[in-house]
Parts: C-alpha cells; sequence; structure tokens
C-alpha cells in the first residue's frame, strides 16, 4: 500500500555503493601495466644516446584506458565538497565563487602556451599582465614595489623576511637586530618562515579584547628587533586598531613591519596597508583575488613593498623600457636578495586575479569588502545569543569567531559540532584556530553567499547549538555518519604511516 | 556586481539587523579612514574582460604558432584534453585543503595514489603531496639533508639549473648556510667527487642535467655515503624517467623535481608542481603535506593528511618547513595524466621524445656553424653555434621561429655566449625539424 510509511533503515548494500555514493578502488587495483589511455605510435628504429642509462627494470605503473580514467576520477570528485556545491564557511582561508572567466582566460593559448624563457620580444603581452597585475595591487595597497614570484603566501612571508634580513645587512645591524615580534594569534607559517631565516622570535602577549596593543608592543621594541609580523584584520577577525602607532614605533625603533596579507580582502578596495605603515606584506591571490583553491594549491603570493624595502626585491623585476616590458632576471647591479623560485612566479594565477579585479573594479572590490565584511557580522549577531565570543561581542571584519565556552555544559566539542555539521550537508568553519580562542570556530562567510545561503546556514548553526544544549551528546560524538566516510583514526595514521600503495600493479 | 548575490534589499535588511546605519561603521578603526577614490577602472562585464585579456594574449607568439625548441627547465608536450577536463571539475578546482577528511576523500585519495606514481616514478620508497615547483623543492631538499646530516654545507653541481642554483644560493645565504658550487659544467666533465669531504650535508647533481647531458649518479652516490653526506637528484624533466634509470635505482637519498611536463601546460613558468621522494628513513624530516591511509569507525579504508607535527601550523618555529600548500590541482593534472599513459604510455612517449631529439641532433650536426657538444641526452642537448646565440634566437623569434634558449639568458658573463640548448618533444614534426634547419643554416 502506498500509504504505509518505511521506517526501517536502509540494509547494507552488495556493492557497499548507496545510490549515487560509490565506492572507488585504488588506481592501482583497477589499473594494469599494459594499458595506456594515450594512444602513441612507436618511433622508428633509432640509434638512441643515452649513454647506457636507459631503465632495465619495470616501474610498475599502472595505466588505465580513457573512459575508465574518466570514470575513476570522477567518482573520486563527488567525495569531495566544493565551494561550487555549497557555502565553505572557512576563516581565514576565504573560500569565496571562483569565476570560470578566469579559468577559461588563464587557458588562452597567448598565455597558457607562452614558455618562460622564450625571447622577450614575443611576450610582451604575458609583461603587461603582469604590469597591470603591479599597478592594481600597488594602487589597492599604496606601497612602492611588488615581489611578483613567491608561489605561495608562506612563500610571500619568507621573501618579505628576507627582503628585511638583506635591508638590515645593508644597514651594518646583521649581526644585532634579530629578533622578530609575533603575536600568538598568528599564523603558524610567520614563526616557521622567521625561524628558518634564523630569526629569533618572541610571542607578543594578545589583548584581552584580541588585538595587539601598542602599549603591549613598546617594551619588546628595541634595536634588537628586526620586525613585527602582524595579520590584519587579525585571524580573530578584528582590525589590529593599533595598527599605525606600533608601526610607528617599531619604524623609530629601526624596525620593519611584515603585515600577513591573508585577510586583505576585508579591506580591499576601502583602506590602503600602505597607508598604516606596512612595510612587506604577502597577498593571496587564491583567496582575495579568487584563483581557486585547488584542493590545496596552487597558490600564488606576491609581496607588495614599501620604498625602503623596494631595492632589495628578488628576481625578476619587471622593468618598463623604450621599446616595451623587460624583466630583469638577475639581481647584478642591484641591491635584490637574489631569487627564490625557478621563472618568474604562477603566471596562471596572475591572469586569474587580473581578470577578477577587472571585472570588480575598484567599485566592485570595494563591495566585496564591504559584502563579506557584512555577512560575517550578520552571522555574528544572529548566533551571538547562543553561541559565545572569546572577547566579547563585538563588530568583526570579514570572519567572526566564536569559542567553547558554550558547549562546556554540553558533553559536544568543537570538533563534534563540526563533524555534525558534515551531516547536514555543510562544509565546517575552521576549527581550533586561532590558538588564542578554545575550541575556537572561525566563521567566514565571504561575500560569495546569498542571504538565503546564510539564513539557512545561521537556522542550522542554530538547530544544532540546540540539540547540543538539550543533551544530544551522543549523536554528536557518531557525527558524520552521512559522508562518503566517518571519522578516520588519525592517530594510526601517523604511528603507522601508509604513505603509498603497495599493493595491485604496483 | 554579477558575483555579488546579495541585492539592495538584503543589504538594507542585514544592517538592519547588525544594527548599523552605514556600513562604513563597521570599518570605523582604519587609520585614516575609508579611502573612497582609488585610480582605477569601475567593473567591466564578461565581454570586456574577454576583449582586454584577449589582446593581451595576442600579443604573445605561443609555442602553438611557432616550431618551439624551447626547454631549459619547462617543457611543452601534449596534455590529454581529458586533463584539463577533469581538473574543472568543480569538486577539485573549487576544494579547499583537506582538512575535514570525511568530505575531501576526492582529494584525499588522489594523493594517495600522486604520492605512489612519484615514488615509483623516482624509484624511492615514500614521496610526499607535491611541493610548490622543483627549484622550491631543490631548496628544501638542501634543508632536509641539513637537518638530517647536522652538518650545514651543501655542494651544487655545474649542471644544476641556474635558477635552481640561484634559489638554493639564496636561501643558505640568508638562512646562513654554507654552499659551494661548482662552475657551468657544459659536457658533464667535472669531478664532482673529488670535491666531497666530511663537511658535506649533502650534494646536489641533476640528470639530465641542465645542458641535457644523462650523469651516471652511482660513483657520487657512493662518494657521498663514504663521506656522510646525502645524493640529493635532481630533474627538471619528469618524461625522461620513462626512459632512464631511476634516480633511486642511482643511489640517490632525496630525489627532487618538475613534473610540469605530465599534465601540464606551460604557463609561463608557472604554476608548476614539484615531486619531493626520500627514503622511509627519513619521512620525519620531509617537508610538505602527506597524505597517508587509514580507516574510519566502520573499518572502512581511507585517507587523512598526516604528520602535520612536521608542520607549521602544529609546530611553528619548530616545524620542518613553513610550506603550508602543495600544488594540489598541479599534481591532479600530473596523476591523471601518468594514469592515462600507464607504464606503457610513458615509456613510449619518453622513446618517441628521445627519438625526435636524435633526429634533430643528426640534422643539426650537419649545418655548417653548428656543433653538438653532448655524448648522452633525453630531449634536449646543447649547441655551440657560430657567434652569439642570444642574437641569433631573437633573428629567428622574429621569423616566427623559437629555436631555444640561448644559456647566456640563465648564465650571463659565463663566457657561455655560443651555447644554445634546443628540446624536441612528441610535438615537434618533421616540419618543425626542417623549418629550424632551414632557419639556421640561413641565419649562420
Amino acid at each position: 500500500m502506498l500509504d504505509q510509511p518505511v521506517t526501517t533503515a536502509a540494509p547494507a548494500s552488495f556493492t557497499g555503493n548507496r545510490g549515487l555514493e560509490l565506492e572507488e578502488p585504488l588506481l592501482f587495483e583497477i589499473g594494469r601495466n599494459d594499458t595506456t589511455g594515450v594512444d602513441i605510435d612507436e618511433p622508428a628504429p633509432f640509434a638512441p644516446c643515452l649513454g647506457g642509462l636507459e631503465r632495465k627494470e619495470s616501474i610498475g605503473l599502472p595505466g588505465l584506458s580513457e573512459p575508465e580514467t574518466l570514470r575513476h576520477y570522477v567518482r573520486l570528485s563527488r567525495k569531495n565538497y566544493s565551494i561550487d556545491g555549497g557555502i565553505y564557511p572557512l576563516g581565514s582561508c576565504t573560500m569565496k565563487h571562483n569565476p570560470r572567466l578566469n579559468e577559461k582566460m588563464a587557458r588562452l593559448d597567448g598565455f597558457a602556451d607562452i614558455h618562460p624563457l622564450q625571447p622577450q620580444s614575443t611576450v610582451q603581452g604575458a609583461l603587461e599582465v603582469m604590469e597591470q597585475l603591479t599597478h592594481w595591487l600597488l594602487t589597492l595597497t599604496n606601497m612602492e614595489a611588488l615581489a611578483l614570484s613567491p608561489k605561495a603566501g608562506a612563500h610571500g612571508e619568507s621573501c618579505g623576511l628576507m627582503a628585511i634580513k638583506s635591508a638590515i645587512a645593508a644597514r651594518g645591524e646583521a649581526a644585532t637586530r634579530k629578533t622578530v615580534l609575533v603575536p600568538q594569534s598568528a599564523h603558524g607559517t610567520n614563526p616557521a618562515s622567521a625561524a628558518f631565516l634564523g630569526f629569533e622570535l618572541r610571542a607578543i602577549p594578545a589583548g584581552r579584547d584580541g588585538v595587539v596593543h601598542a602599549e603591549a608592543v613598546e617594551p619588546l621594541l628595541g634595536p634588537h628587533v628586526a620586525a613585527i609580523m602582524l595579520t590584519n584584520p587579525n585571524t580573530c577577525g578584528l582590525f589590529e586598531r593599533d595598527i599605525a602607532q606600533i608601526a610607528k614605533m617599531l619604524r623609530d625603533a629601526g624596525g620593519y613591519f611584515y603585515c600577513d596579507g591573508a585577510n586583505f580582502n576585508a579591506i580591499a578596495g576601502v583602506a590602503r596597508p600602505g597607508d598604516f605603515g606596512v612595510d612587506a606584506m604577502h597577498i593571496n591571490l587564491h583567496k582575495t583575488f579568487s584563483t581557486p583553491h585547488g584542493g590545496g594549491g596552487p597558490g600564488a603570493g606576491p609581496v607588495a613593498l614599501s620604498a625602503r624595502l623596494a631595492p632589495f626585491a628578488p628576481a625578476p623585476l619587471l622593468l618598463r623600457k623604450d621599446n616595451g616590458l623587460q624583466l630583469k632576471e638577475d639581481v647584478e647591479g642591484t641591491q635584490g636578495f637574489g631569487r627564490i623560485t625557478a621563472f618568474h612566479g604562477q603566471m596562471g594565477m596572475f591572469v586569474r586575479a587580473l581578470a577578477y579585479m577587472l571585472a570588480h573594479g575598484a567599485d566592485g572590490l570595494a563591495q566585496a569588502s564591504r559584502d563579506a565584511v557584512l555577512s560575517a557580522n550578520y552571522v555574528r549577531v544572529k548566533l551571538r545569543d547562543m553561541m559565545s565570543s572569546p572577547f566579547g561581542d563585538r563588530p568583526c571584519m570579514h570572519e567572526v569567531l566564536f569559542d567553547d565556552a558554550w558547549l562546556a555544559e554540553s558533553r559536544v566539542t568543537t570538533l563534534d559540532f563540526a563533524k555534525a555539521m558534515i551531516d547536514e550537508g555543510f562544509h565546517p568553519m575552521t576549527v581550533y584556530f586561532p590558538l588564542v580562542a578554545h575550541g575556537a570556530m572561525l566563521i567566514e562567510p565571504t561575500e560569495s553567499e546569498s542571504k538565503a545561503s546564510l539564513d539557512l546556514f545561521i537556522a542550522t548553526l542554530r538547530n544544532l547549538g540546540e540539540r547540543a544544549l538539550q543533551g544530544e551528546a551522543a549523536a554528536f560524538h557518531a557525527a558524520p555518519r552521512h559522508a562518503p566516510r566517518r571519522r578516520l583514526d588519525e592517530t594510526q595514521a601517523a604511528r603507522k604511516p601508509v604513505l603509498r600503495c603497495t599493493q595491485g600493479a604496483a | 556586481m554579477r558575483y555579488h548575490p546579495l541585492t539592495n534589499a538584503d543589504r538594507n535588511e542585514m544592517r538592519r539587523v547588525i544594527g548599523v546605519a552605514d556600513i562604513a561603521e563597521l570599518f570605523e578603526d582604519m587609520p585614516g579612514g575609508v579611502v573612497e577614490n582609488f585610480d582605477l577602472p569601475r567593473g567591466k562585464s564578461e565581454i570586456e574582460v574577454e576583449r582586454h585579456l584577449a589582446k593581451l594574449a595576442a600579443k604573445n607568439l605561443p609555442a602553438s604558432r611557432a616550431p618551439f625548441f624551447v626547454g631549459a627547465g619547462a617543457y611543452r608536450h601534449h596534455v590529454p584534453a581529458s586533463v584539463d577536463h577533469l581538473i574543472q571539475r568543480s569538486e577539485f578546482l573549487t576544494s579547499y585543503t583537506p582538512y575535514q577528511p570525511e568530505i575531501s576523500q576526492g582529494t584525499l585519495q588522489y594523493l594517495f595514489e600522486f604520492q605512489t606514481q612519484a615514488a615509483l616514478l623516482t624509484g624511492m620508497e615514500i614521496a610526499n603531496a607535491s611541493m610548490y615547483d622543483g627549484s622550491t623543492g631543490c631548496a628544501e631538499a638542501m634543508l632536509m639533508a641539513h637537518r638530517i646530516t647536522k652538518r650545514r654545507k651543501a655542494l651544487l653541481s655545474g649542471g644544476l639549473h641556474p635558477h635552481y642554483a640561484e634559489v638554493a644560493r639564496t636561501v643558505a645565504r640568508l638562512a646562513g648556510d654554507d654552499i659551494a658550487a661548482l662552475a657551468p659544467d657544459v659536457t658533464a666533465a667535472e669531478d664532482l667527487i673529488a670535491s666531497i669531504d666530511d663537511s658535506l650535508s649533502c650534494v646536489i647533481v641533476q640528470t639530465p642535467d641542465f645542458f641535457g647531458n644523462l650523469r651516471d649518479l652511482r660513483a657520487v652516490a657512493e662518494a657521498c655515503h663514504r663521506h656522510g653526506a646525502l645524493l640529493i637528484a635532481v630533474f627538471t624533466e619528469a618524461v625522461s624517467l620513462g626512459l632512464l634509470t631511476s634516480p633511486g635505482a642511482m643511489g640517490a637519498d632525496i630525489v627532487v623535481g618538475e613534473g610540469q611536463s605530465i599534465g601540464n601546460a606551460l604557463n609561463f613558468g608557472g604554476p608548476h608542481v614539484g615531486l619531493f621522494a626520500t627514503r622511509q628513513e627519513f619521512l620525519r624530516q620531509m617537508p610538505g603535506r602527506l597524505c597517508g591511509e587509514t580507516v574510519d569507525v566502520e573499518g572502512r579504508r581511507g585517507y587523512v593528511l598526516t604528520l602535520s607535527t612536521r608542520e607549521q601550523h602544529i609546530r611553528r618555529d619548530k616545524a620542518t618547513s613553513n610550506i603550508c600548500t602543495n600544488s594540489g590541482l598541479c599534481a591532479l593534472a600530473f596523476s591523471i595524466h601518468m594514469t592515462l599513459l600507464g607504464e606503457t604510455g610513458l615509456s613510449r612517449l619518453a622513446r618517441v621524445n628521445h627519438a625526435n631529439a636524435v633526429a634533430l641532433k643528426d640534422m643539426l650536426a650537419k649545418v655548417r656553424g653548428v656543433e653538438v657538444l653532448n655524448k648522452s641526452f633525453f630531449n634536449e642537448f646543447t649547441l655551440r653555434v657560430k657567434g652569439d646565440a642570444a642574437a641569433l634566437v631573437e633573428r629567428l623569434a622574429a621569423r616566427g621561429v623559437l629555436a631555444g634558449v640561448p644559456v647566456s639568458r640563465l648564465l650571463p658573463n659565463a663566457g657561455l655566449d655560443d651555447l644554445l640548448l634546443v628540446a624536441s618533444t612528441e610535438l615537434n614534426t618533421n616540419e618543425d625539424r626542417a623549418t629550424l634547419v632551414a632557419e639556421l643554416e640561413g641565419a649562420l
């Protein structure tokens, strides 16, 4: 009878599949060494010039035909969450819409099919892309020069700190000026970048309101301080309002101000870091300017430099000459500190970022920043009565930080709460970062969400929160139940690392 | 603005909920206040953006429109259409680092497969989930060797790509480490072994080297190990591994290289993808992301990012490296292309590359004013030409032929102005080769 409700859980299937959700073996379990999905003719017999170094043993690499390849990767893709599929509110990661126009532009033959070492006379259009991107970024930051080549944010940090170290050496203070001040809320890359260059780290205590206070910095300054690394807006989603004062004190004390630009998307087109006294700042093109994250890269992290650091920029240097643009590929005759990567940087990302900026214009970029801040504050206000804020309830920038104090009695942890969001069809927010908030939940909705999307997200969090507070902890501990996998044993993965397949064709 | 879903009515309502009359109130902490008028254009339609960028693209001479012999660390190969289609799947293109593994198994499984492919190809036990590119991977390998050996001096072969060498020198100088480099070694004649002693943490050797020569690493590996140093083997042309004895089989301790030539376009030099492989015993000193196999609470196999206790977000200033990203999508392109090729396709592709390069060498050897310097090579070799190679390349470019890379472009003031690197892949036709020969004959 049609009106008989079906209440029993679905039985396990023969295949392990569940409707559209399909299990997919490893390539090494389905591929075959003698199969190839690419038709290539054997060359006619010829006399090789390999100096006796030809491979004699099999590699063990399996292949698949083209249809099998499509199926393997399409099935894998369906196990991933994506920004195209839903809100991706990872604080500090900036998962915003990735316009497909950018992908199309980056794939134009004139950009994708040119070689970094073909004559510069044949790539003037590519150099113009770099020049235009530089103009946009320097105008938006009000800074002096741009080092284009860093491949990611952390690489940009290295680049900026290398410029700072070189400037200090040029002043003859290399032996004495070795301390870098980093607040506790900083991204882990900041101390890691500084340590690898031999700087000594000193933590700046966080203020009780989540920002760094000039009074806290002042006693730490002196002739030993090389630089401060501050993220602004910071990783608590707050604007460091003492920033100009800190920058001035630091400058008077002879140090340099490195700004981690991870959160530039909150202020792009609205305020200029150069006006705050920043000496170096990397710009994550994959965050603020939406070149895609691609499951973890490739990124791009050009570094804007102040007038006093500009002379130390690494190769290549883009120069405008009478006969066109020229890339100077070494630092001879300059104070440039050297080279940090082969070739000229992430051209594919430059094109995408420029397409993004052209599409927005100055007006659209400002609107994006305003909408990102508006959306984060909307989420904040709609959740503040239920959740707890480590630094009190106050307006935020592009992301809003909660802690787990509100869950204290519930036996539900931040992790449990995040996993329960997965069952509701949402990617969780950033959890347990920044470290200055206990059980941190950092929500960054970005400007890419409609109000309906924000409202559903908020309603879902409220529903989950009510269930957590009403004692449904067991359900949270069991989450997620509807994802391609349930909770994975990360301890086993680390204790007995299995980092490659050792079965099948391999 | 077409990318912004909020309407003005939404914004008004949201402002009302928040309790601000003007959004500018939320920016009032900015020193100097809100900047109203940037000297930048207003937003453009999709048509206008396409027009703007297509105009810039048209000013470049793409490889598809010229007989093309440019290599020196980036190689033009055919990328099957399905590769670029698959990497543009929303779930790959627009996902983040797989920090929530339950809903990131697609990314994690392909990284696990990529790591396996990279390990097999290099002949090593383990590989990471990729680096930014070959050159940064090379510098990271040097730092890793310093950590393992507790020594702080590297020796660079004169056959190492000059940009790789410059990156390593920059890192060493600014990190306060020692570095020694042998002179540019055009014919693989240097005596590396004579320079190896107990002060070295590592020796960095490239094969095929920058000048195209193939190098047998076995004796160097033995010498390194005799002196407690590690051998870091570098490659810039991954396709060569389909035909050549792997660096691992020759005794390398760390193998790093550029993976661009499998699955990835030239892209004017980036984004590319670095491969990084080593021995199991060095696992915990390895930089970069690692994906590992595990099980979920129901016992089903799954994958997670692992050993993050090496990484910056946990270890901060004690981390093995500041790296917090890989080159995910380029690694995916590499892995898909490798899956399509399989061992059969890869070795055939490598043979075609070598055959094309041999054919080119045979033709060029007959050109008056051209001397081929290599005894061995894979798909690239060095010519000595009459006169200045850079000027020659410019002259040929003006005639629509991209003839190769003058060595002086990367090694200026080294007295190597008459050397030209030429590369030939499966994309070069007999007609291309004949054109290059004819143009060289005309120009020399």
